[in-house]
This record gives C-alpha cells, sequence and structure tokens, in this order.
C-alpha cells in the first residue's frame, strides 16, 4: 500500500524554498584545470590509468565534440554555456581501506546519513573492509540492494560485490571494468550511444570520469536490484557518468539510479550516458529517480541534465523497458530510447516528468522498431506547476522489415495553476504496412470539486494535491520497484510544494 | 449543536440562500426536503467550505466553533461530514489509500495515533460487510467505474470510518434501489446516538420510513418556509410543493 502518510511527513519537513538534500560536503578535491581542451582529456585518462585504445577512444570523441553544437531544437532556454569555465575532473582524496567507520571522512558519512542511507550500508560504500559480507543464512526478509556510490566523480565503493560474483555478475565502476574487464568495455562501449551521436554524448565520450559497469551473464537472474546513487559535489564540476549495461541471453537485471544533489548557486551541467545491451530474452529495467537541485523559486542554480540514454534489444525476445520519475534539474533533456533489432522484442517507456516554479523539461523517448513484430508501450505523464515548462517529444519508427510491429502511446499531461505549459510532440515514421501505432493524448486540470472532496475528508490542500498528483502518475509509479516507489511518491509531492493556494 | 442564523449566499452575484435559521441539536437527525434547485446542495457546500460562493450574511457555527471562519479540512476536523450528491472521481488513487489518508488525517488532527495498513484494513473491511460493499471496492480508483449505488455507498462507507459528529447527507438516497436504500439508512442509523447529528436532504418521503427524522424542514427558493415532525414528510408526498406556500 502507497505510504501516503510518510509522504505527509516528508512534506511537513520541507519548508518552500528550501532544498532538502541541499547540503554540501566539504572534501579535499584533486582538481583537474579548469577548462577543456585535449590535455584535459589525456590528464583524465592518465589519472584513470587508462590503456591506450580508450585514449584514442576519447581523444576521436573530442575531436568529433569540437565540429559539432550544441542542439537548439528542444523547447528549453538557458544562457550560453561556458564550457572552458568548468572542472573536468575532480576525485575524493584517497584514502586505502579504512578498518572501520571511525577511519572514514566524518564528512562522507554525514552526506550519506542526509541521503537517508542505512548504517549499515554507509560502511559498505565507505568502503570499510569486511561490510560488504553477506550473512551465510539468509536471514534478510526483502530483496538487498547493491549499491555503487558515485560520490563525485569517483566510485567510492562496491558492495554485495561477492555475492554477486557467485553468480558471475560484474556490478562495478566503469574505470574498475576498464582495469578489470577491458575486452568487455572495448566490445561494447559506444556500441549503442556511439561518440559523435549528438553533441552531449560526444562530451561525455571525452570526458567521462566515472559511472557503473554491469554485466550479467548467460542465464543468469539477478538476485538483487542494483542501484547508483549518484551525488554531483564539486563547484563547477560537470558530471559526465558513463554506464554500460550487457545483459547476455536469458538473463535479467533491475537497476535503479537514483540522485539528489547540494543546493548551490552556480548552473551544473550533467552530460551522462548510459548504454544497455540486451540478447536473446533477456530483459533489463532501469528505473530512474532523478531528484537534483532544480534551482531556486526564480530558477537561478539549478541543475542542466542533458542525458543520452539508450538501450538496444539485440536477440529476439528480448525487452528493455525504461521508467523514469524526473523531479529535478532546472532543465532536463532526456530521451531514453530502444532499439529494436531483435525479432519480438519488446521496448517500454514510463515516465513522469515534473516541472514548478522555472523548470523545463523537454523529456520523451524514441523506439525504433526494426525486427518483426516487436512492440513498444510509451507512457507519460507530464505535470507542470507554476511557470514551469513540460514537454514530450517522441519518436516511434518503424522500419519496412518490421511487420507486425506495434506501438501504444500515451501521453497524459496535468496543468497545476495557468502560467505553466505542456506541450506534446509526437513523431510518428511507420514505413511498415502491417505495424499498428496507436497513440493517445490528454490535457487536464486538478479539479476544484477533486479538491474539495479530498479536503472535506480532512486531507489539507498540499495533501490532496499530492495524492491527486500519485493518482495521476500511477500507471507509472506501479513499474517502479518497491525502494523506490516510496521516494518517488514523496518526491512527487515535495516537488510541488507551494504549488497550490 | 449546528447552528445556523440569518445565513445568505451568492454565487456569481446570485443569491441562491436567501437567510436560512436552523439548528440541530446534538443526537437528532433533521431532514430537509424541497424542490430541485432550490438551494439544498448549496446549503451544504456553504457548511463544508466550498470556494466559489460568498457568504453575505447571517452566522453557522457546529458546537461553538464558527465554521465560515475555517478551512474545509478544519471543518471535517471538527467532526463535519458531507455526503456528497455527486461523489467526484478521483482516477488512480486508490480507494483504500484514500479511506485510510483521510482517516489518518483526521486522527492526527485529534492527536490519535494513525492506524497502519493492517488495522485499517480490519475496521474498512469490517464496516464494509455490513455495508454489502464487495471488498475490491478498496482496490478500485476512489468512485472510478462505480455505479451510483456503489458510489453512494461509498459515501456512507466514509462516514461509518471518519465517525463524524455532524452529518450531511445530500440526496444520498436518489438513484438507490430498496435494498440499498435499507442498507444505506441502516449505516446512518447504527450512527445515530447523543454525539451524533445528522441533516438527511432528500427528495422523497421513502427514505424518512427508514430514517425516522426528529424534524422535517422544507427549503423553498432558498428559504426554510415550513417546519415540522416526521408527520410533514407523509403530508409533502401526499400533496407535493404546490400546498407549501414560499413565505
Ligand atoms: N455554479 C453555479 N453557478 C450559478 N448558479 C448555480 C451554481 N450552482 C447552483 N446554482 C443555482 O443555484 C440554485 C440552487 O442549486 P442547488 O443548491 O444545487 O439546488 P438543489 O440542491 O436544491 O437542487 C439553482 O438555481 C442553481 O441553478
Ligand atoms: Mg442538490
Amino acid at each position: 500500500m502507497p505510504a501516503v502518510s510518510e509522504t505527509i511527513d516528508a512534506v511537513a519537513s520541507v519548508t518552500q524554498g528550501t532544498y532538502k538534500y541541499g547540503f554540501e560536503t566539504e572534501i579535499d578535491m584533486e582538481f583537474a584545470p579548469k577548462g577543456l581542451n585535449e590535455d584535459i582529456v589525456r590528464f583524465i585518462s592518465a589519472k584513470k590509468n587508462e590503456p591506450a585504445w580508450l585514449l584514442e577512444w576519447r581523444l576521436k570523441a573530442f575531436a568529433l565534440w569540437k565540429t559539432m553544437e550544441e542542439p537548439r531544437w528542444p523547447a528549453v532556454s538557458y544562457p550560453p554555456i561556458d564550457y572552458q569555465d568548468a572542472y573536468y575532473y575532480a576525485a575524493p582524496k584517497k584514502k586505502v581501506g579504512p578498518k572501520s567507520l571511525d577511519e572514514v571522512d566524518p564528512e562522507l558519512l554525514r552526506t550519506y546519513e542526509k541521503l537517508g542511507i542505512p548504517l549499515k550500508e554507509q560502511a559498505i560504500l565507505a568502503g570499510v573492509e569486511g561490510a560488504g559480507e553477506v550473512p551465510a543464512e539468509g536471514g534478510e526478509a526483502r530483496m538487498p540492494v547493491a549499491v555503487d556510490a558515485v560520490f563525485d566523480s569517483v566510485s567510492v565503493a562496491t558492495s554485495y560485490k561477492e555475492r554477486l560474483a557467485k553468480e558471475g555478475i560484474i556490478f562495478c565502476s566503469i574505470s574498475e571494468a576498464v582495469q578489470e574487464h577491458p575486452e568487455l568495455v572495448r566490445q561494447y562501449l559506444g556500441s549503442v550511444v556511439p561518440q559523435g551521436d549528438n553533441f552531449f554524448a560526444a562530451l561525455n565520450s571525452a570526458v567521462f570520469t566515472d559511472g557503473s559497469f554491469v554485466y550479467i551473464p548467460k542465464g543468469v537472474r539477478c538476485p538483487m536490484e542494483l542501484s547508483t546513487y549518484f551525488r554531483i559535489n564539486a563547484k563547477s564540476t560537470g558530471q559526465f557518468e558513463r554506464t554500460l549495461i550487457i545483459a547476455e541471453a536469458g538473463s535479467h537485471v533491475s537497476y535503479l539510479e537514483g540522485c539528489t544533489a547540494p543546493m548551490r548557486d552556480e548552473n551544473q551541467l550533467h552530460a551522462a550516458v548510459v548504454e544497455l545491451v540486451a540478447m536473446d530474452d533477456a530483459t533489463i529495467k532501469y528505473s530512474t529517480v532523478q531528484n537534483w537541485y532544480p534551482g531556486d523559486a526564480e530558477g537561478r542554480g539549478g541543475i542542466y541534465n542533458f542525458v543520452t540514454k539508450r538501450g538496444a534489444c539485440r536477440g529476439a525476445r528480448s525487452k528493455i523497458s525504461w521508467t523514469q520519475v524526473e523531479t529535478g534539474s532546472s532543465i532536463t533533456w532526456k530521451y531514453p530510447s530502444c532499439i529494436l533489432q531483435g525479432d519480438d522484442s519488446v521496448g517500454e517507456f514510463y515516465s513522469v516528468a515534473i516541472t514548478n516554479n522555472r523548470q523545463q523539461a523537454d523529456t520523451g523517448t524514441k523506439m525504433f522498431h526494426i525486427g518483426r513484430n516487436t512492440r513498444s508501450t510509451i507512457i507519460s505523464k507530464g505535470i507542470s506547476a507554476g511557470h514551469g515548462q513540460n514537454t514530450y517529444r517522441g519518436l516511434v519508427k518503424i522500419s519496412p522489415k518490421a511487420s507486425g510491429a506495434r506501438n501504444f502511446t500515451q501521453c497524459d499531461s496535468l496543468l497545476i495553476g495557468d502560467q505553466c505549459g505542456a506541450h506534446t510532440v509526437p513523431y510518428i515514421e511507420n514505413r511498415c504496412m502491417t505495424a499498428k501505432v496507436e497513440h493517445e493524448a490528454t490535457t487536464s486540470r486538478i479539479a476544484e470539486d477533486q479538491l474539495f472532496y479530498c479536503r472535506q475528508r480532512g486531507l489539507s490542500e498540499e495533501d490532496a494535491v499530492g495524492l491527486i498528483v500519485n493518482g495521476f502518475c500511477r500507471e507509472v509509479l506501479k513499474e517502479l520497484p518497491m525502494e523506490f516507489a516510496v521516494e518517488a511518491q514523496k518526491l512527487l509531492q515535495i516537488s510541488l510544494e507551494g504549488s497550490v493556494g | 449543536m449546528l447552528k445556523i442564523e440569518g445565513l445568505t449566499a451568492e454565487i456569481d452575484g446570485k443569491e441562491i440562500l436567501k437567510g436560512i435559521d436552523l439548528e440541530v441539536p446534538q443526537g437528532e437527525v433533521h431532514a430537509i426536503m424541497g424542490p430541485n434547485g432550490s438551494g439544498k446542495s448549496t446549503l451544504s457546500y456553504v457548511l463544508a467550505g466550498r470556494e466559489g460562493y460568498e457568504i453575505t450574511g447571517g452566522t453557522a457555527s457546529f458546537n461553538g466553533h464558527d465554521l465560515l471562519a475555517m478551512e474545509p479540512e478544519e471543518r471535517a476536523a471538527t467532526g463535519l461530514f458531507l455526503a456528497f450528491q455527486y461523489p467526484v472521481e478521483l482516477p488512480g488513487v486508490g480507494n483504500a489509500n484514500f479511506l485510510r489518508t483521510a482517516l489518518n488525517a483526521q486522527r492526527r488532527s485529534k492527536g490519535e495515533p494513525e492506524l497502519d495498513a493492517m488495522q485499517f484494513l480490519k475496521t474498512a473491511r469490517a464496516r464494509m460487510k455490513e455495508l454489502s460493499m464487495p471488498e475490491d471496492m478498496l482496490k478500485r480508483g476512489v468512485n472510478v467505474g462505480f455505479s451510483g449505488g456503489e458510489k453512494k455507498r461509498n459515501e456512507v462507507l466514509q462516514m461509518a470510518l471518519l465517525q463524524p459528529r455532524v452529518a450531511i447527507l445530500d440526496e444520498t438516497d436518489s438513484g438507490l434501489d430498496i435494498d440499498a436504500l435499507k442498507i444505506v439508512a441502516d449505516g446512518v442509523n447504527a450512527m445515530r446516538g447523543p454525539d451524533f447529528s445528522a441533516v438527511v436532504i432528500t427528495h422523497y418521503q421513502r427514505l424518512l420510513d427508514y430514517i425516522v427524522p426528529d424534524r422535517v424542514h422544507v427549503l423553498m427558493g432558498g428559504r426554510i418556509v415550513q417546519t415540522g415532525g416526521p408527520e410533514l414528510a407523509k403530508q409533502l408526498e401526499a400533496s407535493g410543493y404546490g400546498s407549501v406556500q414560499a413565505a
């Protein structure tokens, strides 16, 4: 049962204009000099002790990036970004193998605490020796969550590794994967999102600092949800995460990505790339709760989130499912996509995007139907409040060979107040006679009678809005793993603070 | 005691309530009857605090609390409940979730401990059984896809769970067959007691065979034009509102 009472508590603890996760950790950084040029790319690669092929790969990306222009087609506006006025590398000072939590930087622990990470997991995250071992008698009732924390640019620790290793699963930072499994990284890196795919992907390819790597061997069902907490933590440090997930034939994995960020004055650029590869009969479920600092009520200081996420259903009957709850960032530019190559493969996109105050979101998905009988489902729920601008932009492309392909798209927009905007831009390119494409779209407002009905039953106006919005998003929220569903509901309500009354 | 004196209200500049005087002492059930458009629902909305009405004069209080000065949720917290003539649909909001959220919001405001999911389900299931409601109505969206009768029973279920001290039932009997009518009446009668009062708005005297009111008022043209005992309802049924002279 959804924990709405928790939602109410969460809201009570947040006052308007303050961002719950707005804090900044003081940890010594090793900065690369400001700016972006070939030397910086070389510096990053050298810092990470990378093989020559990867440096070449980065340099090629950088060369491509220099020839490209920032996309102007999204329905978002922001002042020009000075790419030379940012740091491209920052890492917490190295401290190898603390023996206990007492030896861990207290600032780091405080950060975890504020994030609500349980003590046991804090130890694992901080890399305390022996903390990651799971008791032999699996006494846990719930499915455990393995966490790979990206604390600034370097993965601070990876947990549950041993248990996963038993199944042959690799779950580590991408830097570690480059060292330990170079052949896998080399084979798949850039195979779904090539270096020159788009401006931000090229930038990421040149300077990515860290991210997660997941490999699920043939026939293995990952015994736990894999999770990453992303945090942006150094002033003016762009974040360029790179995530690569490979699911071999018949395997199954559910991956959770969640983020909160400290409050700050300057806009922060974030340009991540996520690549997924699913072979025959494999399933990848990728869930995101994105809660980066959205800026203040005037839109100052929020995160720019320009992400490229794409999954390739290479195998027959493979399935890739994206679920996202986007409540944060001042600007979101993001289109998790599926390339449905394998016959009978399935792509899904479930999205909730909230824009409040001055937030802008241009988000949606692309479904490329290439194989026969490929199916895709798109459910998008956009909520606009304040002066928020929310655009759904989606492409369903069906190639002549994709006989029997099916797409169902549903885009619902909910408006709160009369200063906000919702826009739906669905592109359909169907070049196959036997394919079927369905599109439904609605725009509604929270009705006065719905609010009154709730308030007559004793709910405050904000709780009523939270309840109605959560109801509006139900089809998407039910796709989230339990661990995320509760947090997502809180976020929806927190994000709409002050939007009514 | 619910006490209304000289209450006048308008909507979009049009005067609907033209001076309502009404007293419902604790422990009593009063019926309000009247033709369509006479202002019955308007009165119930004004008492519950719906936006869009301008109160131009008069007072309304419950047990000494000035209702008109409070937000709708504060009125609910003092024990005022409105069973809507047209219950509102909340798509995607599970009925159980909604009921528990409402119940806990009210318990919090009274300083009582909140019910967890299990405690709530136990209570809710017991009440539903009394109202012959199938259990799957807890899982469905609030009033979404409910038949007219199911919606009305859902209102009575909410009343039974929230245990208000004064309930206004706005045509809760409309559209019910005789069996459903009896169930709804049982629900109301079960609440009767020294600390519960109710205002039952209805068109038809047949509901009043099952919920026997202490007093019957006739509302016409925004005023209470006649007041009597249960026999007044029977009289109206026989001769119609035409026999009542607008004051
Ligand atoms: N939103 C509104 N705007 C204008 N007039 C309204 C509105 N709602 C109700 N009315 C008018 O107020 C009068 C009383 O309506 P109502 O209280 O619903 O009557 P009843 O419940 O007795 O049938 C009617 O004449 C109706 O047309
Ligand atoms: Mg009415």
